[in-house]
């Protein structure tokens, strides 16, 4: 696939400015990313078109995917149990490419609230969701969630009433983690589309709630 | 221990080789309940450097934070799953 | 270290070469779950940007490399973790992808140091910016 990713340069598909890079001195690190692409092309280990290719693929990948998937479980009981069952194959089922994705979700309830976090190194379920938040990366979400999660999660603006058992799920392994929030009140016979767009990355990732609609 | 031996309730080695180690230092001998299994898959201890990888079951653990972080767990009743590889794991009485 | 004169007597209390034990438990810093540090305040959800081009770049070279067989997701992690502590402090993350996916290609023999450095060398020579120093295609 031939693709001038000049464009890039001012447009990002997620809406978000694209940090400062074409412009300023080029780095030594810089420097080896464009020298181990040359060589992986020279050597036949790829394309440059293949590499566009999986710049696109990912870029196409956000939270509104997961969004839909959410919006889904929550109006179709049936496909909500196939979720909880298999949310990589439920994911699918909606026509993400979600790759090697090995999903699984786990659902807010009104007893139970669930967080992900990885403390080993940055796992998130980027295939559905796309790319993760600096914060999620940062040495103070990693480290802090598995100890303190009520804590870590009033600094996001989340308090969770006494009588919720938190649940930390740590990624330290072959599984990735979306949380399924609960359905906002105020939005019953809302269709799927207007219910995905309720849906935040940080509901899914489980530090957010989403609010009642009013 | 082997698949079929998995009981209900576990405990992770207290072991602390060097490495590429997918198991928490944190969760190093403490007792949590099998939530869910999975894989097998590859032990990554093996496929990080591109070696013959034994395939292993995968294992949800649940612990307590109380378990975990004792006297100093935020709220003892509140939970985590990691997911530990089998090798790391003994049989809880 | 802690230096002992030839012939203090403390210095038969040392262990060999006069080094201090040091105090590691096997606890690596990249496990880091539990470990104390700061508010959440300063990463504020309005902050994240997307990734430069080149960054993006790094990201699907991981993929590809990894989807074709060449190393592993956690060779990449070994690689980062074996940057130590300091580099997650001074290092970019995708500065510590690129400097980990090149460590695995070199031990995969896909090309040599040389190679490298040799690329390095003239791609620095086109330009002084990222945007006139890459080839795209």
């Amino acid at each position: 696939m031939l693709h001038d990713h000049h464009d890039h340069d001012h447009l990002s598909p997620s809406g978000h400015p694209y940090r400062a890079d074409n412009d300023v001195p080029l780095t030594y690190w810089q420097t080896m990313e464009i020298a181990v692409r040359e060589l992986l092309i020279e050597k036949g280990v790829s394309t440059a078109a293949e590499i566009a290719g999986q710049i696109d693929a990912m870029d196409r990948r956000s939270p509104a995917d997961g969004a839909q998937v959410v919006a889904r479980a929550w109006t179709d009981p049936a496909f909500k149990d196939r979720l909880l069952a298999d949310a990589s194959e439920a994911s699918r089922e909606m026509g993400f490419d979600i790759g090697t994705l090995r999903l699984i979700a786990v659902e807010n309830t009104v007893d139970v609230h669930n967080v992900i976090v990885c403390t080993l190194c940055s796992c998130y379920p980027r295939n559905l969701l796309g790319m993760a938040p600096d914060w999620y990366k940062s040495r103070e979400y990693r480290s802090r969630t598995v100890k303190e999660p009520r804590k870590v999660l009033s600094e996001f603006g989340v308090v969770l009433p006494d009588h919720i058992q938190v649940r930390v799920h740590d990624s330290t392994a072959d599984m990735r983690y979306i949380v399924l929030p609960e359905r906002p009140a105020g939005t019953d016979g809302w269709d799927t589309e207007a219910l995905a767009d309720l849906v935040t990355r940080d509901s899914m990732i489980g530090t957010s709630v989403l609010s009642t609609v009013t | 221990m082997t698949a079929n031996a998995l009981t209900q309730r576990v405990r992770v080695k207290t072991m602390m080789p060097p490495g590429h180690i997918r198991t928490p230092a944190y969760v190093r001998g403490k007792v949590g309940e099998i939530e869910r299994t999975l894989g097998p898959f590859g032990n990554p201890e093996q496929l990080v450097y591109g070696i013959d990888a034994e395939r292993l079951p995968l294992l949800r653990v649940r612990f307590t934070m109380a378990e975990v972080w004792g006297d100093a767990a935020e709220r003892p009743s509140d939970t985590l799953d990691a997911e530990i590889y089998a090798h790391w794991l003994e049989e809880v009485d | 270290m802690r230096m002992t004169k030839t012939g203090d007597v403390d210095s038969f209390r040392l262990p060999p070469y006069g080094h201090e034990m040091t105090e590691f438990t096997g606890k690596r810093w990249h496990d880091m779950g539990g470990d104390d540090a700061g508010p959440m305040n300063g990463h504020a959800p309005t902050d994240d940007h997307d990734n430069a081009l080149w960054e993006k770049r790094v990201d699907a070279l991981l993929v590809l490399c990894s989807g074709k067989g060449l190393f592993t997701v956690d060779g990449l992690r070994r690689g980062i973790e074996d940057l130590g502590p300091e580099a997650f402090e001074t290092m970019t993350y995708y500065e510590r992808w690129i400097a980990s996916v090149n460590q695995n290609l070199v031990e995969g023999e896909i090309y040599t140091l040389a190679e490298l450095g040799e690329r390095m060398d003239s791609v620095a020579k086109r330009g002084d910016t990222y945007g006139i120093a890459t080839h795209d295609g």
